[in-house]
């Protein structure tokens, strides 16, 4: 696989101001140092709890916030440092879709402007020639293009979300960067929207990296997922294995708080003592050390590093790497 | 481009913002109180030669300080001038005073905002030099640049203007502030809209609602100040026959004949009334949320 996205030791800390001068006292590690890669096609899971930094992880990537150190390649040249209109070509291949459909359509567009806004800033059409791809794009996402005269706050959650959807295919980009794009709809809009962009992927091509808190939701559309905890990806591997077989002590704690839909089922339940430390002072050695079960005096000390077990899974877990041969 | 933009919508269906505007109409009966009161109000300043008035300044000394309600409906002056003629001609000072310092104050605090609100480096600068400005009681600043230029309606206007920018400017620049971290406006940036664009399709129409609102207030306040710097003989001048003019001849005969200032004063407060009243409802119907400032 030919990787589309590769992103390498990517972080992103953010000031603490404080006094009167505003002298950045502190900084919080909202995303310490991640690496993975997305390939045609793909969809890469993102999953962690919130402030695990998953959100700033994907925003950095669309270049909508600055990354602080770290690297990322698109389709082989390097991005991050680019300037705006160096950026423009490809922010063309590289779309968003976000969490929360209220906020992120301007109340005062209708749905047609909406959605043709990166067909005018990409591709000079014609009025009549907009209209029929606006339609066509409704149409795509499960829109009666009757509807394009409205505006948002005629729209429910889910065909908002849809339409937020069709503004980020409008100009048939190669990645889609969906930061929680069904958080904030009911269950059953959560299905048709996560079906919805299965369809898209295997009509299109399009690869999706697919920012969420829910496993349920991640099981079902990625392909491979990455778990993050605390600023860093703990645990990388395709969705089969990480399901059946996790390796890193959070990513058990977390499956095992996944909900059974069976009330005979008796399942063991991890259940992680204490907080998330703070991102500001994020502990020393492992950054799971604090709250795993298994902690041992070198987790305290060591970072552990993201060590392949076996073919394409990575962990960052000084037990699992020590045990393997 | 626009064009072609704006024309993909093809039927329209009902804007948001009318919707609201009837809502709140329906639960601010008093906002059309105020309109029709306004309108009324314009409606006189314009037509002000057709409604039986004489010249304002025509001066009939054999005739003066008669009692109102007579031959003449207000009476007359010290200087035998006919109050009715001069109070619907004042209309026309105030009014233009007032909505001439709404359109500019808005205007140039919604450019001087917009910019703030984008361009770090300016925002510093530019608000020590607007929090310098409102440190200074906005009377004050007015009859200082007045002090400073000669009494004319365009100085009147210019003086006002300048001390309500300020106020404008904090409104605009808190609101693009807000704006521009809005998911919205992220969503069209990483859809590929550059920052002119941006600002012109997504920040400025939802700063139009709030920034109504705020004329309207200063619409009313700029009509109270012309008064009161006419009043203390630092605004409009002499020959031009304003609310604040009338009253201000009239003070040194407030006991003997106290029309003279009652009715200009009831026809300045009327229509401060009104404006503020259409004020509170357009702020119900754009914006619930903005906080109550005149």
């Amino acid at each position: 696989m030919s990787a589309l996205l590769e992103v390498r030791d990517l972080r992103k800390h953010y000031p603490v101001r404080k006094g009167l001068l505003g002298r950045a006292v502190a900084k919080v590690h909202a995303v310490d140092g991640i690496s993975f890669s997305i390939a045609e096609r793909e969809t890469l899971g993102l999953v962690g709890e919130s402030g695990c930094g998953k959100s700033t992880a994907g925003k950095t990537i669309l270049r909508l916030v600055d990354p602080t150190a770290g690297t990322i390649e698109w389709r082989g040249s390097r991005i991050e440092g680019l300037g705006r209109a160096a950026m423009r070509p490809v922010r063309r291949e590289l779309q968003a879709v976000f969490q929360d459909p209220y906020s992120s359509l301007n109340p005062r567009l209708r749905a047609a402007d909406i959605v043709a806004e990166p067909l005018r800033n990409y591709e000079r059409l014609g009025a009549a020639r907009a209209r029929e791809q606006v339609a066509w794009l409704f149409e795509k996402v499960g829109l009666r293009p009757d509807q394009m005269v409205k505006y948002p706050h005629e729209f429910s959650g889910g065909q908002r979300q849809r339409l937020g959807i069709a503004r980020a295919l409008a100009v048939r980009p190669k990645l889609i960067v969906c930061d929680e794009p069904v958080s904030a709809l009911d269950v059953s809009v959560q299905a048709q929207v996560i079906n919805l962009l299965e369809d898209l992927q295997a009509e299109f091509g399009v690869s999706y990296l697919f920012v969420a808190h829910d496993l349920a939701v991640v099981e079902h559309i990625s392909h491979r997922v990455a778990v993050m905890y605390l600023g860093k990806i703990v645990e990388l591997t395709d969705k089969r294995t990480l399901f059946r077989d996790p390796q890193h002590p959070y990513t058990e704690a977390l499956l095992s708080a996944v909900p059974v839909p069976d009330p005979q089922a008796k399942k063991k339940r991890i259940i992680l003592q204490g907080d998330v430390p703070s991102p500001i002072t994020p502990p020393p050695g492992c950054r799971f050390h604090t709250r795993c079960p298994y902690a041992e005096e070198r987790c305290r000390r060591e970072e552990p590093a993201m060590t392949e077990v076996r073919p394409g899974h990575l962990v960052a877990c000084h037990l699992r790497t020590a045990v393997q041969p | 481009m626009a064009a072609a933009a704006a024309s993909i919508s093809a039927a329209r269906s009902a804007s948001p913002t009318v919707a609201r505007f009837k809502d709140a109409l329906r639960r601010h009966p008093t906002a059309i109180f105020g309109a029709v009161v306004l309108l009324a109000m314009i409606a006189i300043a314009l037509a002000a030669p057709w409604l039986g008035t004489v010249d304002p300044q025509a001066m009939s000394p054999v005739r003066r300080l008669r009692d109102p309600w007579g031959e003449y409906w207000f009476g007359t002056d010290m200087l035998g001038r006919d109050v009715y003629s001069r109070v619907i001609y004042g209309a026309r000072v105030s009014l233009t005073v007032g909505i001439a310092v709404a359109i500019l104050s808005t205007l140039v605090g919604l450019a001087i905002g917009l910019v703030t609100g984008f361009v770090r480096w300016a925002d510093a600068i530019v608000m020590r030099v607007m929090d310098g400005l409102m440190s200074i009681p906005s009377v004050l600043l007015a009859i200082a640049l007045m002090a400073l230029t000669r009494a004319s309606l365009e100085n009147v206007v210019f003086a006002i203007t300048v001390s309500e920018i300020p106020r404008v400017v904090r409104l605009v620049r808190s609101l693009v502030l807000g704006l521009r971290e809005q998911p919205f406006v992220e969503a069209a940036t990483a859809a590929g809209t550059g920052v002119a664009r941006t600002l012109v399709r997504h920040i400025l129409p939802n700063t139009v609602a709030p920034l109504l609102v705020q004329g309207t207030y200063i619409f009313a306040s700029a009509m109270i100040t012309e008064a009161i710097l006419s009043f203390i003989g630092a605004g409009t001048p002499l020959n031009i026959p304003s609310w604040g003019n009338i009253m201000a001849e009239a003070r040194s005969l407030f006991q003997l004949k106290p029309w003279l200032i009652l009715i200009p004063g009831a026809f300045l407060s009327l229509t401060v009334l009104a404006v503020n009243l259409l004020g509170d409802g357009l702020r119900d119907a754009l914006d619930p949320r903005l906080a109550r400032r005149m």
